[in-house]
């Protein structure tokens, strides 16, 4: 079905290299195909969306690239190195972070502990150091703890610290998410439907966000339903469907291309696969 | 620790420090201090399992049998093979640790109610060996010609002298564990218990981190079990079996899973409640701790320190 949009038209006009490369990457569940063998690569330095119906394979895509999935077949690779099948603590390590489509805080912890925890792949202390407290780990407990602030600073909930993460709204819990996602100090930042749940408002502010994430030079991967938020901030769209690109562009190319419009709306279209990836 | 521990801190070191006195003066209690140094050196057992079970959500049932590699490499180093106690002590810790290292590396890939069965089963095991290596620990007949801890030359065979070490033992890994709690590492071990996919997303090495606080319990443990031969100079494999592994969990359950308070305070009632108030029931001691089990579950779920009130909104229990 993706015969009418050569996925190579589409790379043409994205400078630098990529910074994430995903080649034929597939997901099997069980008889089920989650992903179709995905070819795609994200430039750094812009946000790049992931869009595609329910069930296109977009969160397996996603868990494919942050290692709480290891694909089937093919392969991801970060700055040339490849990393599928590394634990997700060691891709977190290498500059991958994310957030979840249905938030994953800890619940229990202060809103600040929780950026505090992202600070983990960029700090060392361990079992001794913090039981004897050695001058080495109360520095780097002073330093995680002021980093963790200007993160939570810089998603506006500097205020809210000293609370517990599970008593915030949704559209705050959101927001913390990608506070403390920021705080593993990530090259790319995958953040799955941000603006799930959230009113039109808080979506406008998370949108000018994610533009503000960018410009720190960090890198947006972005899988999104609310389409104005994708159209609107996005500067490359990848279109899945059915666990496989149906094309990739710009916002224009992608809102203007038939097959786009036939994936979401069903129209006309003979034989879709029956496979699913959710 | 926080300004509020460590005003618990001060009053329960002061409370601990005149206990001897009080409990000297008056017939009746006289008695207390004995049952002291054990509460104090259970006190690091469960500090050490509240830790794992508490903050970091892995179930153990097998701390009688960490508690029994260390009693027994000190009972046997220093009875067959004539050792000072002191230098026994770490040899039990590195014993205990290895061991724990043995049995985490595969029995932590499993969860909930599969890892309880796990270390249950592994601690049979150590049970059963206690109990058949005759020429070694002296099988069901027990292990006797334990000397008694000797520091700097001086015997220690007072109850005074053992409870004053002890409770100095137990406090300072009351201490080590707050700070551990207070750390990059605390923070780490509460986010497995919380959403262990997410932590591990946020670059916390899950795995390292469940073996590493499994360990540490062992450890703490062992400790506890030098403490404990030393002091009673005589072992008998009956203390190290899974009954003891579910008194330690139900001393860190009854005080709060998830305070390092709770520990001590459970620890102490239930070494009160099995060894002075409720020795009455003593044939039936398996009905007894059911029953506060049910209890603690049904009613106070966060255990005996959910009655005091809290420090700050969150997490205030650290």
């Amino acid at each position: 079905m993706s015969a009418e949009s050569p996925i190579s038209a589409a790379v043409d006009g994205q400078a630098g290299p990529p910074l994430l490369e995903l080649k034929d990457v597939q997901m099997m569940f069980g008889g089920v195909m989650a992903l179709r063998g995905v070819n795609h690569r994200v430039i750094a330095g812009r946000i790049n969306s992931v869009i595609g119906p329910n069930g296109a394979g977009k969160t397996t895509l996603f868990n494919c690239i942050s290692g709480l999935l290891k694909p089937t077949e093919g392969g991801v690779y970060l700055d040339g190195e490849r990393i599928d099948g590394l634990p997700p603590h060691r891709i977190a390590q290498m500059g991958v972070s994310r957030t979840f489509q249905h938030v994953a805080l800890f619940k229990h912890m202060t809103v600040l502990e929780n950026v505090m925890v992202g600070r983990h792949p960029r700090t060392r202390s361990g079992f001794l150091a913090a039981g004897f407290r050695f001058p080495g780990m109360r520095r780097e407990e002073g330093l995680i703890r002021e980093e963790a602030l200007s993160h939570l600073e810089f998603v506006g909930m500097g205020d809210l610290a000293d609370i517990p993460a599970g008593s915030l709204p949704l559209g705050k819990q959101k927001i913390l998410e990608i506070a403390r996602a920021l705080a593993t100090g990530p090259k790319l930042v995958l953040l799955d439907e941000p603006a799930g749940g959230l009113n039109m408002k808080e979506t406008e502010e998370l949108g000018e966000l994610i533009q503000r994430v960018c410009g720190k030079g960090v890198t947006v991967l972005l899988v999104e339903h609310d389409m104005n938020l994708v159209m609107d901030i996005s500067h490359h769209i990848l279109v899945l469907y059915f666990g496989e690109p149906l094309t990739e562009g710009p916002p224009s190319e992608v809102k203007a291309n038939p097959a786009v419009i036939r994936a979401y709306l069903g129209e006309s279209l003979t034989d879709p696969p029956a496979a699913s990836s959710k | 620790m926080q300004k509020r521990d460590w005003l618990i801190f001060l009053a329960v070191a002061v409370f601990l420090a005149i206990f001897p006195f009080i409990a000297a003066r008056i017939s009746a209690i006289s008695h207390y201090i004995d049952i002291m140094v054990f509460a104090g050196i259970f006190s690091i057992v469960s500090l050490g399992l509240c830790m794992l079970m508490g903050y970091a959500g892995q179930v153990s049932m097998a701390q009688a049998a960490f508690f029994g590699i260390g009693a027994y490499t000190s009972g046997i180093l220093t009875s067959h093979f004539h050792w000072h106690p002191l230098p026994a002590i770490p040899i039990g810790c590195l014993l205990s640790a290895a061991v724990a290292w043995l049995v985490g590396v595969p029995a932590l890939r499993l969860k909930g109610h599969y890892l309880a069965m796990a270390t249950l089963g592994f601690g049979e095991i150590v049970h059963i060996v206690l109990n058949q290596e005759v020429e070694w620990t002296g099988g069901p007949s027990g292990l006797v010609d334990i000397p008694s801890l000797k520091i700097l030359g001086v015997r220690i065979s007072s109850e005074e002298a053992w409870y004053y070490i002890v409770w100095t033992a137990a406090l300072c890994t009351l201490i080590f564990c707050f700070n551990v709690l207070r750390s990059r590492v605390g923070r780490a071990l509460r986010a497995i218990h919380e959403e262990e996919t997410a932590a591990d997303a946020m670059g916390v090495p899950t795995a390292r981190f469940k073996l590493q606080v499994f360990v540490l319990s062992a450890v703490l443990a062992a400790i506890a079990g030098s403490f404990y031969t030393h002091y009673v100079t005589f072992l008998n494999p009956g203390t190290f079996d899974l009954m003891w592994s579910i008194r330690f969990v139900l001393m860190v359950m009854l005080g709060g899973v998830q305070s390092l308070w709770g520990a001590v305070l459970g620890t102490v009632l239930l070494t009160f409640i099995g060894n002075e108030w409720l020795r009455v029931f003593a044939d039936f001691d398996i009905l007894v701790y059911g029953a506060i089990l049910l209890l603690v579950a049904l009613f106070l779920p966060d255990g005996l320190v959910s009655i005091f009130p809290k420090g700050r909104s969150a997490s205030g229990n650290v």
